[in-house]
């Protein structure tokens, strides 16, 4: 790890001052990628900014059809919420099989989204649930959020503060998971409500993306049979030594299948 | 701060890193032995060489340091892949191995195999991989030296399974430093299974650079060095071939065998593929004839040493792989094909056409009691209700046989070893009756502790808490060999038994003084010398009061109640053992369940079954581990492609079921306690149980290692 100087905000207008006062800062949340990153010395930001002081970005909050979830809310209240347990079941599950014990008691859904690891969890369930993140600066589209492999739309200075996301009237997770780092090599979050069918896929390709092809499908006949017409475009795919890329299509289509399933 | 290179160290006199065990090749030269220095000169030759040293006072500082080291790199092509590192027109390694070339190793009568293959009913082939693992203990390498100047001593720390050899390898061929002027530290070690065996470029520089530099040098790898530079495992690229008969009968075998030993050789690299591994090929069976041909090679990759079992998961897992192939091609149940080929009960102590002699062996029991805790009767009916889930039911069956209680030292010696492999233990009574236990070999993890303890009381009779068992330290204890092999019981407790009878000897001396008995009339039971047929008797822990305190004392007699003994042994033991696996397939995705898994082993008399368990438990875990998960990749450019666990999978909690566990003991003749060792069986006899539940549950002749999801996805859509 290289010298940095460590700032701890306790507000938000607080945490963006001190972003556009440093050189090369970087805003930490749970800091489960940010900190082995830096102890490998593959980063080396001037400033760290830990939003772990700011009382308001932390909490789960339940609004009719609305579930609104503090950008620094770690996994394991997520998984052990029962109103995120009651409102959106499957979302609860995801948190819970996100990393381990000490990754789940430390990383935050807003630093899980704001980094957007191609392999992700949170990122399926944001763009399938049709999320809202709100930031300090506006709302975002849960399916505009991610913009490329580690990119998101949100400006430098920009703070998520919370996620919101509506009910379902049916959702479900399948995750295939890599055997040694349990990320996702493929994950489906499918969802069934008033409007549609929406599916969220990560771990596939470099950004998790909607899965608009099995939408069409679904959307015609909610049943696992639906997905085997579908065509997974293989070059679209992530590759590497764990899953090709015609395994990982392979993949799309039967955590679909099995999301489905679980939605029934 | 300081930055010392390898011509520092050579202008110290320090010599390079040795491999210390002698392999004939077919030409009649000795192996090819490259230099390794311990920092490279002029060339590296895998990524994880060590190239110069940074000393700094902080670990950030040493790193900044180490960041503005500049090397002149050219790159030059590398040689990464087993099966090719020797053909014609690679780059090569090594000046003095011609064609990568180590060793090309034949042991067996090859015109008399080869005949018999001529004319046999049936010959089964099978082509294998045995995949290279990373070792991977829990705690990383480390070392720390420091450098008395008043006494001209270094000491130092390091992570070792043997102090001993590391003081006699960094003295006698590295020059660090007189044995008497070096002392090796290292008691509490966090796991090594074999990768912390060897003399490494770090410990050597450690505790030269701290006398160079008058200070304590501390180096503590971290996990990606540990990747990188660590020994790893296995790594054969092999073809196996079995003549049978129209019965099944095995007629001959014939093994041609590739072996990666990375870029140089480590400490004991050339016994692995060789005399741990061909000696072993007989396994359960009484094939008269067998012809194994090692070729060992060189690549750009890390030094590949003892792991695990060493040399016996290859034998293994190439011979029981190749009896399935051959009960398929009999049209034979897996099991029955072992019967008949079974050596007999009544044949032991048993010669094998490949050197060793079996000590003992009840080989169909052992199946018996397996097949019945796997209910390997009700299989069929398990298999067709997992169909109806369109899942895939597969049992799988192995059998081993392993050499432990390393070992006898002029059968090693025979062979090329430049050590003995004898052991060592002193069990020392003070004067106030609690006792020391000093043993040569070394627990880095296995509950010596306690083991030995428990050995201790029960021949000596002291309460166990009244027993402190020491080793790791070469200042405190005797010369010793270490822990390696599974041979701490076999040789290492024998040792301790032996020098327990010694006292018991002594005490029955001063305790016929001390009650004024003959000495014949003495008896020892329970830590009581006793007076026969009288109710005279003399607490052990008083004779060795009246041993320090000899105001009335057998004339003649020492004083002191301190003795030591070696033990040599008269052979090998060989444990041996079936395991049965049972594997759901899901062939959607290719993920492989394990169901069930069901040990039976006969590891002799068990002094402790909670830690011998234990290592069945821990040990198949790694089996599962090398059949499933772990498979160390390098790309053709000689990058370590899988150098962190978010790339290598090891086993973890949910890859494996619990586990049942039974033994099938037999009583080896030539070990004096019964015992014959239990670290290394589950990482034997799992590999293959895995595969062939596998190869049984999709229909298919053979998966390579690690069955991946993906590979056991592809297998199953081309059985389908």
């Amino acid at each position: 790890m290289y010298n940095f100087s460590y700032q701890k905000v306790s507000s938000i207008a607080d945490a963006v001052e001190a972003m556009q006062k440093a050189e090369d800062g970087k805003f930490v949340a749970g800091g489960q990628t940010m900190l082995p990153t830096m102890k490998h010395r593959l980063a080396s930001p001037s400033d760290i900014i830990d939003l772990g002081g700011i009382d308001e970005l932390s909490g789960i909050n339940v609004d009719g059809d609305t579930v609104t979830i503090g950008a620094m809310t770690n996994h394991a209240a997520v998984a052990a919420s029962s109103d995120v347990q009651s409102a959106i079941p499957a979302l609860a599950k995801l948190a819970g099989n996100i990393g381990d014990p000490a990754v789940r008691n430390r990383g935050t859904i807003g630093g899980s989204i704001a980094n957007n690891d191609p392999a992700a969890d949170y990122p399926a369930a944001v763009i399938a649930l049709g999320a809202t993140v709100n930031t300090n600066k506006r709302q975002i589209a849960g399916d505009e959020f991610f913009t490329g492999m580690f990119e998101t739309a949100l400006e430098e200075d920009e703070v998520i503060t919370s996620v919101s996301f509506s009910k379902a009237d049916a959702a479900a997770y399948m995750k295939f998971e890599n055997p040694a780092s349990r990320y996702a090599i493929v994950g489906v979050f499918v969802v069934k409500s008033g409007d549609g069918v929406k599916v969220g896929v990560t771990g596939a390709t470099p950004c998790a993306h909607r899965g608009m092809r099995l939408e069409e499908a679904l959307n015609g006949n909610f049943s696992a049979d639906a997905v085997d017409g579908v065509e997974i475009p293989v070059e679209k795919m992530n590759a590497d030594i764990h899953a090709s890329a015609e395994y990982r299509a392979h993949l799309v289509k039967v955590m679909t299948k099995r999301a489905v399933e679980a939605c029934s | 701060m300081a930055v010392l290179t390898g011509d520092d160290l050579a202008a110290d006199g320090i010599g390079p890193l040795i491999c210390g065990v002698n392999v004939t090749s077919d030409d009649g030269e000795p192996h090819r032995a490259p230099v390794h220095p311990a920092l490279a000169q002029g060339k590296v030759n895998y990524v994880g060489d060590h190239v110069a040293v940074v000393i700094a006072e902080s670990l950030s500082q040493a790193k900044d340091a180490a960041e503005k080291v500049e090397i002149d790199y050219g790159v030059l092509p590398s040689v990464t892949d087993t099966a090719t590192a020797a053909a014609d027109g690679q780059q090569q390694i090594h000046d003095n191995a011609p064609n990568n070339m180590c060793y090309n190793w034949p042991f067996g009568d090859k015109a008399a195999v080869d005949a018999v293959f001529e004319s046999a009913h049936k010959v089964s082939s099978l082509d294998l991989v045995n995949n290279r693992m990373v070792t991977n203990p829990m705690e990383p390498r480390a070392a720390l030296g420091d450098y008395n100047s008043g006494t001209e001593e270094i000491t130092l720390h390091v992570t070792t399974q043997n102090p001993h050899v590391h003081r006699l390898v960094l003295s006698a061929f590295n020059q660090l430093a007189p044995e008497h002027k070096l002392r090796v530290v290292g008691p509490d070690v966090g796991g090594g299974f074999g990768a912390k065996i060897f003399v490494y470029a770090e410990e050597l520089v450690v505790g030269w650079s701290c006398r160079k530099v008058n200070r304590p040098v501390k180096w503590t790898g971290d996990r990606t060095e540990a990747f990188l530079a660590d020994a790893h495992g296995r790594d054969h690229v092999a073809h196996a071939e079995m003549a049978l008969d129209e019965n099944g009968k095995f007629l001959a075998m014939r093994v041609n065998t590739t072996a990666n030993l990375g870029a140089y050789l480590s400490t004991f690299a050339t016994m692995v593929p060789s005399y741990l591994y061909a000696f072993l090929l007989a396994g359960q069976y009484s094939t008269p004839l067998i012809y194994s041909e090692v070729k060992a090679v060189f690549t750009n990759t890390a030094p590949v040493d003892a792991c695990r079992g060493a040399g016996r998961p290859e034998a293994t897992f190439l011979l029981e792989r190749l009896v399935d192939v051959c009960a398929e091609d009999m049209g034979l149940d897996p099991a029955e094909i072992r019967r008949r080929n079974f050596i007999p009960v009544d044949a032991f102590p048993y010669q094998t056409p490949v050197v060793q002699c079996y000590d003992s062996g009840d080989y169909p029991a052992a199946l018996d009691k397996a097949l019945a805790l796997a209910d390997y009767d009700g299989f069929s009916a398990r298999a067709e209700e997992a169909k109806s889930r369109g899942k895939r039911r597969g049992v799988g069956l192995s059998f081993y046989v392993e050499a432990c209680g390393i070992a006898p030292s002029a059968a090693v010696g025979q062979l090329g070893a430049g050590v003995g492999l004898w052991e060592s233990a002193q069990v020392r009574f003070n004067p106030t009756g609690n006792v020391q236990v000093f043993t040569g070999t070394h627990s880095h993890g296995q509950g010596h502790e306690t083991t030995f303890a428990q050995l201790v009381t029960e021949q000596l009779g002291v309460p166990i808490e009244n027993i402190e068992v020491i080793h790791g330290d070469t200042a405190k204890t005797q010369f010793g060999m270490g822990t390696y092999g599974s041979r701490s019981l076999a040789v290492g407790g024998v040792a301790i038994a032996k020098a327990c009878e010694k006292l018991i000897e002594k005490g029955k001396k001063i305790a016929a003084h001390a009650l004024e008995a003959a000495e014949g009339d003495i008896e020892f039971a329970d830590g009581n010398f006793t007076v026969a047929g009288t109710d005279k008797a003399m607490n052990i822990a008083e004779v060795a009061f009246n041993a320090y305190v000899p105001h009335s004392y057998p004339e003649g007699l020492e004083p002191g109640f301190d003795e030591n003994a070696f033990f040599d042994p008269m052979n090998f033991s060989f444990p041996a053992g079936t395991h049965v696996c049972e594997v759901e397939v899901d062939p959607e995705t290719g993920v492989v369940k394990i169901i069930k898994y069901s040990a039976v082993d006969d590891f002799g008399k068990l002094i402790n079954p909670m830690i011998v368990e234990g290592q069945v438990h821990g040990g198949i875990v790694h089996g599962v581990g090398q059949a499933l998960l772990e498979g160390c990749q390098y790309d053709s450019d000689g990058q370590l492609i899988t150098a962190s666990y978010m790339d290598y999978a090891m086993p973890r909690a949910d890859n494996v079921p619990s586990f049942d566990v039974d033994y099938a003991p037999t009583d080896p003749p030539h070990n004096p306690l019964g015992v014959k060792g239990c670290g290394e069986a589950g990482a034997i006899g799992a590999p293959p149980a895995v595969i062939n539940a596998i190869t049984n549950a999709l229909g298919i002749k053979h998966i390579d290692m690690p069955a991946t999801p993906e590979n056991v996805w592809r297998a199953a859509q081309s059985a389908s």
